[in-house]
């Protein structure tokens, strides 16, 4: 027979749940509401009088299918920035970890200073050299600050360590397998579960950014989806009828992310953020 | 030739990072450094063309003396009042909850409370500003029926704790996990002794559990401190809705309205100098009484 649960811990923790569930519940409920519903209605409970459907076409109508660029646009950011920021740092972590070469504690050293410093500080200077390349308002000026992360480095180079053992390079570089071969075929495939922690880390950094985007960006359709729906919410402030909008997109955006997070947080290496690899 | 190339392989694996770090990090942090020291004076006698002259530590001295900014830091310090110890109890809590034995829904909970940290920033604060605002807000609708007076959740005082709230909320989960995952990591056979000799679980706890988590609970609490220097997203989203957030409310916000509202860039990069620098001071200080403590331990 199981031991029966204790009331007092199991409920304080499912009192943990119900707080973080609870927002995510009042849109879902508040995304069935009409505008005047919205103001009239008990908003801790949905509505079934087509406001749902009323609002994903007028939220589909605005700007001519605005909303789903942004949406298009935060997967490019978010996608294209991590993906990047995977094979930028997979490369330098398993060479940080796994050779001995002149430089390598300046680099390491930099790189771990790195993490500390706020990235948001840097956004003004940054701003300023890529407006001077000319790169202010494109997709690379979101992306490229975005895709170095000393952290994820940092993270590739704990697990390189843990998880790849030298003699199987080793033997790799004796059936005369090239350095970049190793890599790529030997030590990534390895590297796989601590890769996917780094991929999904980043992705939802950059995701959830806003002052980055905000500060390089101008023109509407490049936005991604936090920044639009910033300056909807800011034109909303004096036409309530916009609400609607905010609060269904609110939802919409926060589903293609929340899906991918069930879907792969079984595949999370969270020990590695904790710096207590076992390989 | 094999030896060059292997000698060669570990430079070619880090220049991309290298070259990125160096154009992205270290490059910026130059120039908002030079910027800081500069500023657009006019030069010469009536003609009023304006140049760039070094100006020293002027920028730093008028960012220091600037009581705009001033506040902007008191406010965000009684917001990281509130924020920091209040992300990091909970996240202690729900992850000693989470390791005790005889705890039921334990999977549930720890994915739910997980769960908002997917949700950014800007969405967590639009969300939870809606839930505020007294037009919409299912809270103010409740008390209504029950016959109690409304909530202000923007009132002078309430406001540090309804932001605070919405960043405690989205960062509970992580911390949450990330101690969780620590306490799994420790031997059970630790506490096995400890419950022969009839120790109680909080005392469990209390006295073995929380002292092998100093490790994680530093590098947690240092993340949660650089997040509470850096709040933006929040205050900058729920302004819309009220206006006890001013345009300067904290710090970042107050640096960005120099360098892009009143277009003072030198002013502002002296003022993000000032902020970086005392991020890098107060992860380094956490991070070395850290050390320092553990040295002892050991000896």
């Amino acid at each position: 027979m199981r031991p029966r649960s204790k009331i007092l811990p199991t409920a304080v923790l499912a009192l943990g749940g119900v707080y973080a569930v609870l927002p995510l519940l009042w849109v879902v409920f508040a995304s069935t509401k009409t505008s005047e519903e919205l103001f009239t209605t008990f908003s801790g409970w949905p509505s079934f009088n087509g406001g749902l459907t009323g609002n994903l076409s007028a939220l589909n109508d605005y700007g001519d299918g605005r909303f789903w660029l942004w949406m298009l646009n935060s997967l490019i950011y978010a996608g294209g920035g991590a993906l990047l920021t995977v094979v930028v740092s997979a490369a330098a972590g398993y060479a940080l970890a796994k050779y001995r070469f002149a430089g390598q504690r300046l680099i390491f050293g930099a790189l771990l200073a790195g993490v500390l410093v706020p990235q948001i500080t840097l956004a003004i200077p940054q701003y300023l050299l890529l407006s001077e390349a000319g790169l202010v308002g494109t997709y690379w000026s979101v992306i490229l600050p975005s895709v170095i992360s000393p952290y994820s480095i940092y993270l590739c180079r704990i697990y390189a360590d843990a998880a790849v053992p030298d003699e199987v390079l080793e033997a790799g570089r004796v059936d005369g397998a090239g350095e970049f071969k190793l890599l790529w075929s030997v030590a990534a495939p390895i590297m796989t579960p601590g890769l996917v922690t780094v991929f999904l880390l980043q992705f939802i950094a950059i995701w959830n950014n806003f002052l980055l985007p905000y500060i390089m960006l101008a023109n509407d359709d490049l936005f991604p989806l936090t920044v639009g729906l910033y300056s909807l919410l800011n034109r909303g402030a004096s036409q309530p009828a916009l609400y609607t909008l905010v609060i269904t997109g609110s939802l919409l955006s926060i589903i293609p992310i929340v899906a991918l997070f069930l879907f792969l947080q079984r595949f999370w290496r969270l020990d590695l953020v904790a710096g207590s690899v076992k390989g | 030739m094999s030896s060059f190339k292997r000698k060669a392989a570990p430079y070619l694996m880090t220049a991309p990072a290298v070259v990125l770090f160096v154009f992205f990090i270290l490059v910026p942090i130059g120039y908002a450094i030079w910027l800081s020291l500069h500023a657009m004076r006019v030069r010469g006698a009536g003609f009023g063309i304006r140049t760039e002259v070094f100006v020293g530590l002027e920028n730093y001295v008028d960012a220091l003396m600037d009581s705009a900014f001033f506040e902007s830091l008191q406010r965000m310090l009684l917001y990281g009042v509130i924020m920091v110890p209040a992300t990091m109890g909970l996240a202690l809590l729900f992850a000693l909850l989470l390791d005790a034995p005889r705890v039921g829904g334990k999977r549930a909970s720890r994915i739910t409370i997980f769960l908002p940290y997917a949700v950014p920033g800007v969405i967590a604060s639009l969300l939870w500003g809606f839930i505020y605002l007294p037009a919409v807000s299912p809270v103010t609708s409740a008390l209504k029926t029950f016959g109690l007076p409304a909530a202000d959740f923007f009132g002078d005082v309430s406001i540090y704790f309804s932001i605070a709230n919405i960043a405690v909320w989205g960062s509970v989960g992580f911390n949450m996990v990330v101690l969780y995952t620590t306490l799994r990591a420790i031997p059970k056979e630790l506490y096995d002794a400890a419950r022969l000799d009839g120790c109680a679980e909080w005392q469990i706890a209390l006295k073995i559990k929380i002292p092998l988590l100093r490790p994680a609970l530093v590098m947690t609490s240092v993340f949660t401190l650089i997040g509470m220097l850096q709040v933006y997203s929040e205050p900058a989203t729920l302004r819309p809705m009220t206006n006890t957030i001013t345009q300067d409310w904290v710090p970042l916000m107050r640096v960005y309205q120099q360098a892009f509202v009143e277009n003072d860039i030198y002013l502002g990069a002296a003022t993000s100098v000032l902020l970086a620098g005392a991020t890098v001071l107060l992860s380094l200080g956490a991070l070395g009484v850290f050390r320092v403590r553990n040295a002892r331990s050991a000896g």
